[in-house]
Parts: structure tokens; sequence; C-alpha cells
């Protein structure tokens, strides 16, 4: 039968299923293969925190997104197209997120009496024309599974466990994609175990051929590549942009790269993916907990290395007397939170914006910490470079606040010239004429960076208020006071060294909606969905938090309205009322997920 | 050249000048209780350094809280007063980013054993190369006088008027069973014992924790005095020496000896045992080392000090400086421009 082919300008498809079903890396592939064709795309991965919750149940149910077009794609899409559901747990859970007159591709062998039961149907939704609305491919894609391997040794489990490369198969007939990418991905992968390379590739294969020669299928798609800037690409997540953006920065700066940190979901990744490449001279030390994992940092970051601790919520909260000495210290220091649902353990897979007063203020006494915020998984790197910046040339710990979702989503990523990078030149003070540990430099006003092993330059210091310039212990009124508002100084101009706030759209108008961190995508498509239908509307997104963009109060006079959309019940908000004292709209969900364009969109409606 | 490896390198001429006590002496006011036992710990520690023949910039103190965490200040080393509990953390890092420097952490009994206590049995498993001296004062100092985690079981103080009901740390049997490579105890108030167990455990490489009595005249005056003064010292305390037979009192007159595994006190003057029934210190024997740290909780035997343990292993930053090192043999030196671009990547022209 001949096959209809489509164009698309842009599709979403989620798979679900079972966590050990395997639709995690399920997802990764079929992004990497949709990355190389050359399309734009964004992916939310939604799993579950239990690792292997039992199969079958509607809280085991693991799910990876995919939103992929030959237009620009910003976020990971609001709603799908395609919905391939393993089980009916996975099916159940994921409905609602599947458009009227949507895909569905079910594996019919998932549909077994004890799964039914599990999710909570009363009859077969494949049989009882529930599913009326959408169009429902059921396919046997266990059993084809099985008949792919009939004549292999392979025990039934590892038999079981490859059915995720049959739905990938169909789905790369579908989309028109080709195996290669994944064909040579699995030869690496399972290079120990020939018989696995085997057996992968075949259910692969048999799954395309499936949907070339199956009757139910008579369409298939084509999404063409997306007219990118020229250059090369590749597909990046946040965790990974985080890791290679602090490489980076160490290689531009001449310094060891130091790791203390103790594993936290959605975190740990970035401990992974550094402690791969310790070619760099990057020391990765998994400490006894996130305490360990500040101090260390702070010893290793005294001792001259380039110093960094990676943590999520609960893990931000036990650094904090940290914080505190590496303020007083005034010593270099990158603290990466990737945010995630709280309080206390909260929604640990889930992602959240509700750390940043914390970032920002959550410390005992006077400490301010310079706070800046990646946008999109691959500015993840530039703003970890950024923080070793700042870090280096103020010698000063700096925040950088990613998320769950900007951590584990990926983009393709235009890959920068090593070249094209700044250098990062720190000094280490030598010279012990006129030395003297807590002198400034008169712009910066930072302080020397006199490290052991340097002679002449032997030293004490530690968190107890010091005296300006020599920096013995001092507890004189005057000086508290002096030194305090010295420290706040520091920080407060840096203002004069960060890239001014931008906005997209229109210069003034009816309203500005400020967004900050990994809401970027939704807010971008959802303000210029609302320009095309010619609205006044324009958005600022905020990458440096604190201190603020010096222009940013000029621009909050330029509009009728401010709205300020966060993943919180508010927090930038009241960063922003209390100092430019001006009335702002703010748009707030928690609901543990990225935002929806679609969402925004209305609350912009609301308003004009 | 990586900058830190440069200045290593531009200071590698710097030989140990010929320092005495004095030169270890920072500019600081001291500020102890006059007659408290950190006195003595600072005199000693200042006079053994000299003769370690380190340069006084690639030695590092650093400590957490505490009146004993004070002490980094007065070295005229580089000095780095932490936060409370955690100077093994900080060293810890310090150490693996320098593992040329020669690093000592001060700490207290409650910085160390209380709110430190999970980085101090880290530290120990790890074998960081650290020397950890540990100034027990069975009580917090600092904070004027509440109990602490080594005061003794019943112990009355501003915390605990009816008596404490806190069962107590013992910090040798601790860092033994936390795989410390090097233990040992030694007190204030004997200066040359006190010099000679800094000594070796200068000479350590690896873990090495110090236990040094310390009387806080204070809040816990004479705590340690039946170990420490004249007239019941030798009747208290047995020192141990390797290789030497278990031998104390004024007279040399009595011994220890295992019944089973039990120490016991035994008489050598009345003919029914001689040196040869008595335990030999080996400092290399793991089973004996805890032996002779339970013997503190065991009522009427004397209190041994000296080096109970000591074993050579893997120094932990000196691995991961190796893995380092392999992974360039391997790999290459890190190449950025290789990273960025390894794995899957497309070109849009
Ligand atoms: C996080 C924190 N909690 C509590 C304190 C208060 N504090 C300071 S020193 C100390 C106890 C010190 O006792 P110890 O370690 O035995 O030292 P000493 O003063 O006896 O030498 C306490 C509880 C603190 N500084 N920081
Ligand atoms: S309080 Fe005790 S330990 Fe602290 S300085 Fe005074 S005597 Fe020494």
């Amino acid at each position: 039968m001949a096959k209809v082919l489509e164009n698309l300008d842009e599709v979403t498809i989620r798979f679900a299923g079972d966590s050990g079903d395997g639709m995690q890396l399920t997802g990764m592939q079929f992004t990497s293969t949709t990355a190389l064709v050359g399309n734009d795309l964004s992916t939310l991965p939604d799993y579950p925190a239990e690792i292997r919750a039992p199969a079958g149940t509607l809280f085991g149910v693991s799910g990876f997104q995919i939103h992929f077009g030959s237009t620009e794609i910003n976020t990971p899409g609001d709603i799908c197209d395609v919905l391939v559901a393993m089980n009916p747990a996975a099916l159940k859970v994921n409905l609602r997120a599947l458009s009227d007159g949507g895909i569905i591709i079910a594996n019919t062998d998932g549909f077994d009496s004890k799964n039914l039961k599990l999710a909570g149907y009363q009859s077969n939704p494949l049989e009882d024309s529930s599913l009326e609305k959408y169009r429902l491919h059921a396919v046997s894609i266990t059993k084809l599974t099985e008949n792919a391997l009939a004549d292999t040794n392979l025990s039934p489990k590892v038999v079981e466990r490859s059915k995720n490369f049959f739905a990938l198969g169909m789905m790369y007939w579908m989309y028109s994609r080709p195996l290669e990418p994944t064909l040579r991905w699995i030869e690496d992968k399972f290079k120990k175990s020939p018989e696995l390379v085997e057996a992968n590739i075949r259910v692969l294969k048999a799954g395309h051929a499936y949907g070339e020669t199956t009757e139910i299928f008579a369409v298939r798609y084509e999404v063409k590549p997306a007219h990118l800037q020229k250059g090369t690409y590749r597909s990046i997540t946040g965790n990974e942009a985080v890791a290679w953006g602090l490489i980076a920065a160490s290689v531009k700066s001449n310094l060891d790269l130091f790791l203390g940190t103790y594993p936290i979901t959605p975190a740990s990744d970035i401990l992974h993916e550094l402690s791969k490449h310790k070619n760099f001279r990057i020391k990765t030390f998994q400490a006894e907990d996130e305490i360990a994992g500040i101090t260390s940092a702070i010893g290793a970051s005294y001792g001259g290395a380039l110093a960094v601790t990676t943590t999520s919520g609960p893990g931000m909260a036990l650094k904090t007397e940290g914080f505190g000495l590496a303020v007083m210290l005034e010593i270099p220091l990158i603290i990466v939170n990737v945010q995630r649902g709280g309080p206390s353990t909260g929604l640990p897979t889930k992602t959240e914006q509700a750390d940043l007063l914390q970032a920002v203020w959550g410390r005992n006494g006077e400490a301010p910490i310079p706070v800046i915020a990646a946008a999109t998984p691959s500015d993840c790197f530039t703003m970890a470079f950024e923080a070793a910046r700042i870090a280096l040339k103020y010698m000063t710990p700096v925040i950088l606040l990613t998320d769950g979702y900007l951590a584990n989503g990926a983009e393709p990523w235009m890959i920068p010239q090593v070249s094209s990078l700044p250098n990062i030149a720190p000094t280490f003070a030598t010279n012990p004429e006129g030395f003297l540990p807590y002198s400034r430099d008169e712009k910066t006003l930072s302080r020397p960076w006199a490290i052991p092993g340097t002679p002449g330059l032997e030293h004490r210091i530690g968190g107890l208020e010091k005296q300006h310039e020599t920096g013995n212990i001092n507890y004189e009124p005057e000086n508290h006071e002096f030194m305090v508002k010295m420290r706040q100084n520091k920080i407060d101009g840096i203002a004069d060294d960060i890239p001014l706030a931008q906005v997209e759209g229109d210069e003034k108008g009816e309203l500005l909606v400020i967004g900050w961190g990994g809401t970027y995508g939704a807010i971008r498509t959802a303000v210029e969905a609302k320009r095309r239908e010619g609205k006044s509307v324009s958005h600022l997104h905020l990458k440096h938090l604190n201190p603020l963009p010096k222009n940013l109060g000029e621009i909050l006079l330029k509009y009728k309205n401010i709205l300020v959309a966060e993943i919180n019940l508010g927090q930038l908000v009241k960063i922003l009322r209390s100092k430019y004292l001006l009335p702002m709209l703010s748009y707030n969900r928690v609901l543990g997920l990225p935002f929806k364009a679609n969402d925004i969109e209305q609350k912009i409606d609301e308003i004009l | 050249m990586h900058l830190v490896e440069e200045l290593i390198q531009s200071n590698k001429n710097f030989t140990a000048e010929k320092y005495t006590a004095k030169d270890f002496s920072s500019d600081q006011d001291v500020r102890w209780c006059p007659g408290c036992g950190d006195y003595s710990i600072l005199a000693q520690v200042q006079r053994v350094m000299p003769e370690l023949g380190i340069p006084k910039h690639n030695l590092v103190f650093v400590s957490g809280i505490g009146c004993s965490s004070r002490f980094p200040y007065y070295m005229d080393t580089y000095g780095f007063h932490g936060i409370h509990g955690r100077a093994t953390a900080i060293a810890t890092g310090l150490k693996i980013a320098r593992p040329d420097l020669t690093v000592w952490v001060a700490t207290g009994d409650g910085d160390g054993l209380s709110i430190g206590g999970n980085h101090f049995i880290h530290v120990c498993r790890r074998n960081v190369n650290m020397k950890v001296i540990l100034f027990n004062n069975q009580i917090y100092g600092l904070t004027k006088g509440q109990y602490s985690p080594t005061s003794e079981f019943g112990k009355v103080t501003k915390s605990s008027p009816q008596g404490t009901v806190d069962q107590p740390f013992n910090p040798t049997l601790l860092a033994l069973g936390a795989e410390a490579s090097f233990v040992a105890r030694t007190l204030d108030r004997d200066p040359k014992h006190l010099q000679s167990v800094i000594r070796r455990a200068a000479e350590h490489q690896g873990t090495a924790f110090v236990e040094i009595y310390q009387n806080c005249n204070v809040f816990n005056d004479g705590a340690f005095f039946p170990f420490t003064e004249k007239e019941t010292k030798d009747e208290n305390v047995v020192y141990l020496e390797h290789g030497k037979p278990m031998v104390f009192g004024k007279q040399k007159d009595k011994g220890i000896k295992l019944e089973g595994f039990t120490p016991t006190v035994v008489s050598l003057s009345d003919g029914k045992y001689s040196v040869n029934d008595l335990i030999v210190h080996n400092e290399n024997d793991t089973m004996l080392s805890f032996i002779l740290a339970r013997m503190s909780s065991i009522p009427n035997l004397p209190r041994p000090v000296g080096v109970f343990y000591k074993v050579q292993k893997p120094l932990y930053e000196v691995e991961i400086e190796r893995q380092v090192q392999t992974a360039i043999q391997k790999n290459g030196e890190g190449d950025l421009e290789k990273l960025l671009n390894h794995g899957e990547t497309w070109t849009i022209q």
C-alpha cells in the first residue's frame, strides 16, 4: 500500500511506560537523531522519584516528551500530538497531555487484566471505544519483539527489555528519521556483549519495518530541518552544559577545577560528567554530606583551585553556613543549585523556582552573594562560565541557579569557538612587600588571593569579623559597620560589570512580562504568539538577579503593566517591588512542571 | 602551566631556614584564659615545628570553632579558622587541591566529635594525609561550660545540673573504629611526651590522630589530674612504647597482662609475674590497638598514652592525583575544543 507523506512544521511526542521500560533512553535516542537531522527541539524528561516503582502502577510511570520542528522551538510543548503508551497506567497518566485527535500508539500486550486493574480501568480502553476522539494504533509491541528475537538464545527478560527499541523503530519510521545514529549508539553501548548489539539492532529494524509494512499506519510524516544559524551543533542538557561551562572556565583561567559535592537529584549528573573528564586536571570529591561538599570546596579555593559545589534544594539548606564563611573569607567559589520542588524533600525529580529568595537573602548576617540564573539548557554553559568569571574577579562566592527542567532538558546548541571564549585572568598575590590580606583593589574592591605555598605571605583568615586591610580579628563597632558595607558595596558594584537588561519586543508598551531562569522558552513563545496577534507585549528575561542590571528601573517605567511570571508563589516579584516601588502583577504556578506557553498567553489576554 | 603549579615551581628553591620555636609564633595576642592547657600545646607544637624541615609557607593550620580552634591565629604559618566542626572537611579539600602542603588540624572534643563527628570519621577512613590534634578538655569551653561528647556519664555542668545521662565517646577508640592509620594520646602537662607524640604524628604519612588531654582550668579544672599530676600520674598512666612490655608504677613494679582478651594489672614485685608475662606493645597490631583503647573504660586500669597504632595505607589525595595523571596518560591533556565537539554533532551551512 502506498503511504501518504505529510509535511509538518512541528510535532510533540511523549513516550510513556513503566520506570523499567526504558522510556528515558528511548526519548534520548529520538532526541539525538532528531537533533542530527537538523530540527530545533526541546525536551522534558518526566520520571518518578522512585527508581523502580512497582510495575504497572500510576505512580511508576516514566515519561519523556520531545517537541521538535522546522521552526524555532523554545518549549517541550504544551500538548502532545503523539502518545506512545506501553501500558494502561502510562495511558491514564498522560492522556490529559494529548491533543484531541492526537495519535495514541499503545502496546496491547501491556494492557492485560492485571495492568488494567492497577491503572484503575474497569474495561480495556483500547477496546471500549472510550478513546474515540483520538487516532488509536494498537500494536502488539511485546509479541512483535519476541518474534523478532525468536531464534536467539536471549533470556525472556532481555527480550522483554528490548521492546522499547521496537517502539523507537516505529517512531523513526513514522517521522522519517534515519536509524544510523541509534545503530551506532547501540554498537558502542553494548560493545562488550555482541548478542545484545545484535538483538537491539534487530528489534529497532523490526519496528521500523513494521511501520513500513503494516496497514494500520497510512500516513508518514516529515519535519524539515529548522533554519538554525550557521554553525556546528550538538544536543546538550543543562547539567552537561554546567559541567562543560565549568571546564571551560578552568581552561580559560588556568586553574585546576575542584568539585566538592554530595549526590542529590537532579544535580548529580554534574558530578558524573565532571568525574569523566579528569584529564582536564579536574578533581571531584564525593563528600560525606553537603556541608563537607561546600567546606571542602572552600578549602580547595583557599589552596588556589577553581572550586565548585553543586546541589539541589535540601543540600542548599545544609550549605548555608558555608556560604557565610565564603562571604567572610572573600574567596572565589561557585555554588550551583539545580532547583527542584520543595520544601523539604519535596518533589525530587520535578522542577521549581522557589529557591530564589534563599539564594539572594537566606543567610545569617549581612551576607551578599551574587546570584545568576540560566535561561535554557545550553545557556547553562554560558552562565557557569559567567559564575566563574564573577567569582574570580571579585573574590566572592557566586550562586548559579538552574532547575530540574533545564538540567535534564535538551536542546541543540551551537558549539562555541574556544578562541571566542574570553580569558579569565586571576592572579595570586606573591609580593610580601606591604602585603595585607584584606587590602582592596580600587575598582573591584576585591582582596588579594594569597594562597599557601607563597613565601612571606603567611597569614591567618577565618569567619570572625576582621579589621579592614590587616584581616586581624576585630570586634570594634565602627570597623564592623565599615566591613559590612564594604562587602555589600563590592557585590553591588558588580552591576557595572554585567550586561544591561534587554527587552525582546517593543521598548515600551502596554505590558512587559518579566521572567528568570528556565521559564525563558515558555514566556518567549507566549509573548511572540500574542505579538503576532498585534498585542503590545514584550518580554524581559533576567539572568543576573543579584545585583540586578543597572538599566532595569528605567525599563520598567516604560510599560503600563508589568507581569512577573515564575514557578513559585512570587519571589522575584517581591525583590522587584521592594527595589523599584512599582506595582507589579504576578503569574505563579507551582505544579512541579515547566510553564505552558498557553497558560501565559491566557494570562496576557486577561491583562490586555 | 597551571597557575598553582607555576607558583609551586617558583618556590621550590626556598628551603626551610634554620627556624626556632619563636619563628612560629605569630604577632597575634594569645587570648586563652591564663593557666589554660592550650598554652602548653601551642608551645610544644611551636617547639617541634623547626625540626620538621618544612618551610613555614608550606604549612597550614586549619581549625573549627572553640577555644582550641583559635590555635591557627597563634602560629606564624598559613592559618584557617573555619566554622564549627568543619575543619577536617576544609582541610580535606585543601589537601586534595594541594597535596604539596603540610596540613594540621586543631580541633576540640565538641568541634571534632560532636558537630564535626561525621567529617572526623570520614577523614580517618579516607586516610587524607593530615595531622589532627584534638584538644580534649571534656567540656565546651568557648560556650562557657556545657558538657561535651567526651564528658563522663553523670557529669554535672551548666546544661546538666542533675548530671549527664550521655555515655561519652572514647576518641582513640572512635578513630581506630574509623580506620585512622595513626592513633595516639598524650597530655598537655607532659611537655616531653607531647613533643614526642607530635613528632611521631608529623612523621606519619596518612591521617594522624592525636588526642591531647587538655585542662580547662575554668570550666573543668583537674579533669585529668590523676594522669598529669606528680603525686598520682605514675600509678595511673602507662606509657606505650613499641616493642616494650607494658610496665608502669613509680617503682616500675606493675605491668599489664592479658587475661583472655582483657588487660589486667599484675604486680611484678611478688614473684608471681615477670616482664615476660606482660603485653609487649606493638604499634602495628590492629587487634591490640583496640584492646588498649578500651582500657579507658575499665576501672582500675592505668591510662595508656603514646602511639596506639600506626599502619601505612594509600593516601587519599595521592590516589586522586594518580587518577588525574592516569586520565591524562590515557586520554591526553584535556582539550576543550575536542570535548565540545566529541560525539554526535552536525553542521548547518
Ligand atoms: C554552628 C555553630 N553552633 C554552635 C556554635 C557555638 N559553639 C562555639 S564553640 C562550641 C563548643 C566548643 O567546644 P570544644 O570543641 O570542646 O572546644 P573548646 O572551646 O572546649 O576548646 C560551640 C557549641 C557555633 N560557633 N557554631
Ligand atoms: S575556657 Fe577553658 S579551654 Fe577555653 S581558654 Fe579558658 S581555660 Fe582554656
